[in-house]
């Protein structure tokens, strides 16, 4: 194996082709910080307002191509909810970090009644759950010709759009009927899924011609999908998407291999033809294998296994560089694990997900108030925090600093020791804030419970493992009794 | 036609472990579909005001040709992108059968990677991941999800272990030795180890001495254990450097070593503490000997950083670094810390399913992108988990199984 993936920039060689003025307009006070920022790709090119000038033309182009991805980014969708797929940097999460997060779109098709579209659009825009502080959700909707029929598939597509401001991805492989559809919303700027190695000449026609970035489908043959874009180029369609084709079953293995191969080639061996987002389809773990008639009960049975498969595949196609998912399953415990790890994968490794460790005043604080002690990893504060304000108890909450680890992790790795807590408590200054001297920790430190006693002089109690068990804690231990010792 | 009710075939697929092991599954949809008619007349109503019209006014009048459009396909090649590899991860033999000095019927090798994490294309890995599930010497609050399958035989690790082995389909059993915790029953090592002794009568597979979290009290157990089960290539979970900071490794991994069994090293998301950890005990426990625990966090509350950390040992030790060319165990059990595993619909929010389904979703989860980082062994809590890992794994070891005809109409074919 050789090479890292992101392209190995040193700030002084982009720093060689930048305006040298240090005017400071794009935010940084050198330009040799803007080129730090631009080698770690934490900054764009576009915010050096002077490079945009006609007399940097040829810098800007240089810089632009020493900068670019070796994935491109595609953009499909509008107005505010564009959808970004690709602009991959890196092939492991280690390199740099990982741009663009997985798109998910989920599939509607033209022979489900309206109610039937209706009822799948609102529960996707109603999937949606808070992390850390952030709105995790679903992205994007991708519309199935099933019919066969044109206007059918164009009355869909217009409910579709009707109904929901998100991007599209317009699936049809009958160059007609999509052109039928796609007249409609082409403003939208749709993916148009997709050219295949017997459309493409006609799909290439509607790409260009309502400018609309194109999804290239050749599932299992990857020389027929390097063909066909080096085709669609000369065409003179840019933006493209991959799909190498999503096996159910056995084939799976062959699926990740491919996006492996085709990342890889991209990343590491320079291939422009791969150099595309790829999409993946989950939703093919819903085909239906035919046959037999079933009881109401094994059909049921069956949906639900059918579901827990398309997760299983949708988690490890995210897992090995999908860019974009077409998914079927609206199910909560479905998507709910999904977002959880496509929003983890797609944090940048090189920031601690923490927060600024201290103490920190809850609702009224009084010289009686509870005082209790959490780590500094993001999620724990965000969660312990939610849990005390939803309570609305007066509180202290000492935060301390574990490198941005939680609980669990940092007691085990010791970085939330006695010692720090010790310590943690002495710079708070809460002793002068409370006139008790109990300290609730959470229950899985309570191994460190004696050791913080020795050295606080404090009387420890050992709080709950989850710190939703807070408020039901405190009513039944808060005040604590006296002589307890 | 009436067709005769299909048994659920052991052993075989998910879908009959689902429909053996969850037998409220049913009767949680059922309640799952009324809620969601519900919502759905509600935001029936609400539509009908947020109606946006996006009608375009005119189609454009496609872009003049370029001059030299292809008329043709213009044909491409690709070569797979095979890569070399100078490293290659250590194997390790767990257990050891009567010829080999041990009593157990079934013994595993796990590592021997010569390439990343089932890049087929390049070859397949040399061997199977396994899967190991948990007995707890005491009672631990275990999640209703998990509890269900087990609650007749959480008092009797024996006929708990047989239950992981025979019915759940688990390779090696991990016996959790938390009496020993001198905040739980502080019993005596030599006390608790009598637990040991009966999960390996109940069970012909590999166990593992799992301690109480106490560097002092479980270098002790270890120590014993190499001992009195002598020959039998347990592995003991796990060896720390708080352990070395006691003064207690160097004894206790003499013991592992002398006796044949294998050290199980933890180090929390840290390659060089991990390469430390591996120094010290380089001395006394031979390489093929030494498996490693990066950390497993729970999904969601840390897992990339887990997931880096497996990544990045495994392509280093690929790479040449020999102090990271051990196989890596990851917890997949861990992540039922995670309060979105196991908090009621009622509190989560009703959208986001029964806990039933929920909890070893996140599980599996968490169990398939370790299995992807490179996890040679996997501690699995829900028996789904165990069922849906063996399944991909199954898969995963496969090349050239896809058939493109299958999904060639994947756009045009009805789901559901």
């Amino acid at each position: 194996m050789s090479g890292s993936g992101a392209k190995e920039l040193s700030p002084i060689e982009i720093y060689k082709y930048l305006p040298k003025t240090n005017c400071g307009k794009c935010g940084e006070k050198t330009c040799m910080a803007f080129a730090t920022k631009l080698a770690n790709r934490e900054a764009r090119l576009e915010e050096c307002p002077e490079l945009l000038k006609p007399e940097y033309k040829e810098a800007y182009e240089k810089l632009w191509e020493m900068l670019r991805p070796p994935v491109r980014e595609v953009v499909f969708g509008s107005g505010e909810r564009v959808a970004k797929i690709g602009g991959k940097y890196v092939m492991y999460r280690h390199e740099l970090t990982y741009h663009n997060p997985t798109v998910i779109a989920i599939e509607v098709d033209d022979t489900m009644e309206l109610s039937e579209i209706e009822e799948r659009i609102k529960r996707l825009e109603e999937l949606s759950y808070i992390y850390i502080g952030r709105e995790l959700k679903l992205d994007a909707v991708a519309v199935r010709c099933v019919s066969g029929d044109a206007e059918r598939f164009k009355a869909a597509v217009e409910a579709v759009a009707k109904l929901t401001d998100m991007p599209l991805v317009l699936c049809c492989l009958d160059p007609e009927i999509m052109e039928n559809a796609l007249v409609t919303v082409y403003e939208r700027r749709p993916l148009l899924y997709a050219a295949t190695k017997d459309n493409w000449r006609e799909m290439a026609e509607l790409a260009t011609g309502y400018k609309c970035p194109l999804a290239v489908f050749a599932p299992g043959d990857i020389a027929l999908l390097r063909s066909l874009v080096k085709t669609l180029r000369a065409y003179g369609v840019e933006d493209l998407a991959l799909d190498p084709g999503t096996f159910p079953g056995e084939g799976f293995s062959d699926t990740l291999n491919n996006f492996v191969m085709i990342r890889r080639a991209a990343c590491k061996m320079g291939d422009d033809l791969l150099g595309y987002p790829l999409i993946g389809v989950p939703a093919v773990a819903w085909l239906s294998e035919g046959g037999k008639e079933k009881s109401k009960e094994e059909e049921e049975a069956e949906k639900v296994l059918k579901a827990w498969r398309e997760a299983c595949m949708a988690v490890m196609l995210i897992t090995r560089f999908a860019d974009l998912l077409i998914m079927h399953s609206l199910e909560g415990w479905v998507q709910l694990p999904i977002m959880i790890w496509r929003e983890n994968i797609y944090t940048d490794p090189r920031k601690p997900v923490a927060v600024e460790p201290g103490l920190k005043a809850f609702g009224t604080p009084d010289e009686m108030t509870p005082v209790l002690v959490t780590t500094n990893y993001a999620l724990t504060y965000f969660t312990v925090e939610n849990d005390i304000k939803s309570a609305k108890i007066d509180c202290y909450l000492l935060v301390v600093d574990t490198e941005g680890l939680s609980v669990q992790s940092a007691v085990a790795g010791r970085k939330l020791t006695a010692e720090l807590v010790a310590d943690a408590l002495k710079e708070s200054g809460v002793e002068e804030k409370v006139k008790h001297r109990y300290l609730i920790i959470p229950g899985l430190a309570a191994r460190l419970s004696g050791e913080i006693e020795e050295l606080t002089g404090w009387k420890v109690l050992v709080g709950p493992q989850d710190s939703s068990a807070i408020p039901k804690f405190l009513s039944e231990k808060w005040p604590p009794k006296e002589q307890e010792e | 036609m009436p067709e005769e009710k299909r048994k659920p075939e052991e052993g075989e697929s998910v879908e009959g472990f689902l429909a053996s092991f969850l037998p409220d599954l049913l009767k949680l949809l059922a309640k799952y579909e009324e809620i969601e008619l519900e919502d759905v007349e509600l935001h029936a109503k609400k539509l009908a005001f947020e109606l946006l019209p996006v009608i375009p006014a005119a189609p454009p009048v496609p872009a003049a040709p370029p001059v030299a459009k292809p008329t043709e396909l213009l044909r491409e090649g690709f070569e797979p992108p095979v890569m070399t590899y100078p490293g290659r991860v250590e194997e390790v033999k767990i257990g050891a059968t009567r010829s080999e000095g041990g009593s157990r019927g079934k013994t595993y090798v796990i590592g021997g990677e010569m390439n990343p994490p089932y890049y087929i294309f390049e070859r397949p890995p040399p061997h199977r991941p396994i899967i190991s599930m948990d007995v707890f010497d005491t009672k631990v609050p275990l999640p209703r999800a998990v509890k269900m399958h087990i609650k007749d035989v959480i008092d009797d690790p024996g006929e708990w272990a047989k239950r992981n082995v025979e019915k759940f389909g688990a390779d090696m059993i991990v016996v959790h030795l938390l009496s020993m915790d001198p905040l739980i029953e502080d019993k005596a090592p030599k006390d608790a180890l009598k637990t040991i002794e009966e999960v390996l009568q109940a069970v012909d597979v590999p166990v593992v001495v799992g301690g109480c979290g106490d560097p002092e009290k479980d270098a002790e157990a270890f120590k014993i254990a190499s001992d009195m089960f002598s020959g039998e290539r347990l592995i003991m979970s796990s060896v720390t450097l708080d352990m070395a900071d006691k003064g207690v490794l160097d004894e206790t991994a003499k013991a592992i070593a002398q006796h044949g069994h294998i050290a199980l090293a933890f180090t929390p998301i840290d390659l060089n503490l991990a390469r430390e950890l591996n120094r010290k005990l380089y001395g006394h426990v031979a390489r093929d000997s030494i498996i490693m625990d990066l950390t497993s966090a729970a999904l969601g509350y840390g897992s990339e950083y887990s997931y880096t950390i497996m990544e990045r040992a495994r392509l280093a030790a690929l790479m040449g670094d020999k102090e990271l060319q051990h196989p890596i165990m990851a917890c997949s059990a861990n992540t039922w810390a995670a309060r979105e595993a196991w908090i009621k619909e009622a509190e989560i929010g009703e959208i986001w399913g029964p806990r039933e389904l929920r909890g070893p979703m996140y599980e599996t989860v968490a169990a398939l992108v370790y299995l992807l980082a490179g996890a040679d062994w996997l501690m699995v809590e829900h028996p789904a988990t165990t069922r849906t890992l063996k399944e991909f794994i199954d898969i995963l070891m496969k090349k050239g199984a896809a058939k493109p005809e299958t999904i060639a109409g994947w756009v045009s074919a009805k789901l559901g």
